[in-house]
């Protein structure tokens, strides 16, 4: 919230996040000698604020620009205090969609639009989003240093865009949501298996964003998917924080409410028209799924339909292989390995548990145990996060000779 | 988090059956539902009909015992609730000062419990429920 005020007022993002993380040292300095202030977010914005005014003078930046920002920080300090005391209204979510359009904007490539929205907006150290891209950590350090330097080269204006840009822009902005609520529904690394706060975030934004630019059924596609993944938060980790697979959850408790939540927005969506992007498509499986009451009771031939729109609109062997789960629910395990076994001589996939893992199940399924095992070891090796390895390891084990 | 705010209006625990709010109050409030919604915080919403339409079941001896309203015994009952998500409680704090509300009214700010909170035991009590569905999938299939 910090960086996102400050970077509309020193229109600089790489600036206000050092300014941002200047305020916090200062604090952690001051508080335990002078008592946290009465409103904390309105004294780390006070002193963050009088920070960019030395951060300006010590840089010597242009004095037009020294001079722009002193006006409006003389004109806002007076205010400021009464201003900040409401800085939860609206100006927050405008705040924070500015960042997001402008981390997104397109004069930066793809994976600097992703790092730097993470960095900025999802607050993942570098190291997290190195291993939830799979590149080095000094890469994305680098990455994220380049686009910072780009947005102020181009002197890229800090706010959300209009009109026909808005749409065009608009794609950019739901990859980066999701990858956010992706990274936060199934952590990349460490010991959690979940980080819920990253997928409220990326809820709270994409549920902004759907007030914003209400008539964009992609936008409601992708609510959609969000509400109706995070609905089943409580019922994917056991009382001993391990993960539990879909069809192994506890239905009772998914969260109605997301349910209900994630459905209309999927029905908001399906009532704009034409044909369903690909957020609105993996949001109606994600409803067929809610729509199931008991995992048998699941409509895998409507979601083999749906996969198959999905791959035709977004080819991807990831896509594929989710295909080829949803046919082996649909006719059978040899139905569903068939397809995988084509798979595993695609590049992009080497180095993903969730090959040999999809394996690894069709065949224990088919009664061939030792391969299975073997799969599932392969899988647990791949695997980042702990608690996911654990649970390829519990299966490669129940593979074991019986 | 999840917060419930709920609003207590003084005198709702005697209202007719069938009393509305006033339009003047419900155009302020559609106002404030709205910053709510933009801001992304709002999970849900509801207005009450009056404690007159309902009915409590209380328990005595743990058995059911039923009393149509209104209930004499009442001293302020909620009128409405909202559900919102939000960072902080002091996030929540400052979203109920926003609303227009009147001088006999109150909103109670409660934290909706986190089932990640819930004990290693308590969460277990709750897997029964899973049981109790297969059953229920098994009747339905068979």
């Amino acid at each position: 919230m910090l960086i996102a005020a400050l970077a509309r007022i020193v229109r600089d993002v790489g600036l206000a996040e050092e300014l941002a993380q200047d305020a916090l040292v200062v604090a952690l300095e001051q508080w335990p000698v002078s008592g946290v202030p009465n409103n904390p977010g309105a004294w780390l914005m006070t002193t963050a604020k009088n920070r960019a005014i030395d951060a300006l003078r010590r840089n010597k930046l242009t004095e037009r620009k020294h001079q722009e920002l002193g006006r409006e920080i003389d004109s806002q300090q007076g205010k400021a205090m009464a201003d900040l005391d409401a800085q939860i209204d609206d100006d927050i979510g405008d705040d924070l969609l500015r960042l997001v359009f402008t981390a997104c904007h397109p004069v930066l490539s793809t994976e600097a639009r992703i790092a730097l929205t993470l960095r900025l907006v999802g607050g993942l150290t570098t190291e997290e989003i190195a291993r939830a891209f799979l590149v080095p950590e000094a890469t994305i350090a680098q990455r994220i240093v380049r686009a910072k330097r780009t947005l102020t080269e181009k002197r890229i204006p800090y706010e959300v865009p209009r009109g026909a840009e808005l749409a065009a822009r608009l794609s950019s902005v739901l990859d980066v949501i999701y990858l956010i609520f992706n990274e936060g529904y199934t952590a990349t690394s460490g010991d959690d298996w979940m980080r819920p706060a990253l997928c409220e975030d990326a809820l709270r934004l994409g549920r902004i964003l759907a007030e914003l630019a209400a008539r964009e059924p992609e936008v409601h596609g992708l609510v959609a998917l969000m509400e109706i993944q995070a609905s089943r938060s409580r019922a994917r980790v056991s009382a001993s924080g391990h993960p539990v697979l879909l069809l192994d959850q506890n239905r009772a408790l998914w969260d109605q409410l997301l349910i209900h939540r994630g459905l209309a927005a999927l029905d908001r969506a399906e009532k704009l028209g034409g044909e369903p992007g690909q957020y609105s498509l993996q949001a109606s499986i994600a409803a067929c799924h809610a729509r199931a009451l008991t995992p048998d009771a699941t409509d895998w031939a409507r979601i083999v339909e749906l996969y198959t729109e999905l791959a035709q609109l977004t080819p991807s062997p990831v896509v594929e292989l989710n295909r080829a789960v949803a046919i082996a629910m649909a006719f059978g395990p040899a139905a569903g390995l068939e397809l995988v076994d084509a798979l595993t001589s695609e590049k992009l996939l080497e180095g993903y548990h969730l090959l040999p893992s999809v394996r690894g199940d069709l065949l224990s399924k088919l009664g061939r145990f030792e391969e299975a095992q073997a799969e599932f070891g392969r899988a647990a090796a791949l695997a980042r996060n702990s608690r996911e390895r654990d649970l390829l390891l519990d299966r490669a084990a129940s593979c074991g000779p019986r | 988090m999840r917060f419930m705010m709920l609003m207590i209006p003084k005198g709702y625990e005697n209202a007719e059956p069938g009393k509305m709010p006033d339009a003047q109050a419900v155009a302020a409030m559609m106002k404030y539902n709205e910053a709510l919604q933009k801001a992304g915080v709002l999970l849900a919403l509801d207005g009450l009909h009056p404690p007159s339409m309902g009915a409590r079941i209380s328990f005595p001896g743990g058995k059911p015992t039923v009393t149509d309203g209104p209930f004499a015994e009442a001293k302020e009952v909620v009128g409405g609730y909202w559900m919102i998500q939000v960072k902080s409680k002091e996030e929540a704090i400052e979203w109920a000062k926003r609303c227009p509300g009147s001088e006999n009214e109150t909103i109670e700010l409660r934290q909706v419990q986190d089932f990640a909170e819930f004990p290693a035991d308590v969460q277990q009590a709750a897997s029964g429920f899973k049981e109790m569905q297969e059953q229920a999938g098994q009747r339905r299939g068979s």
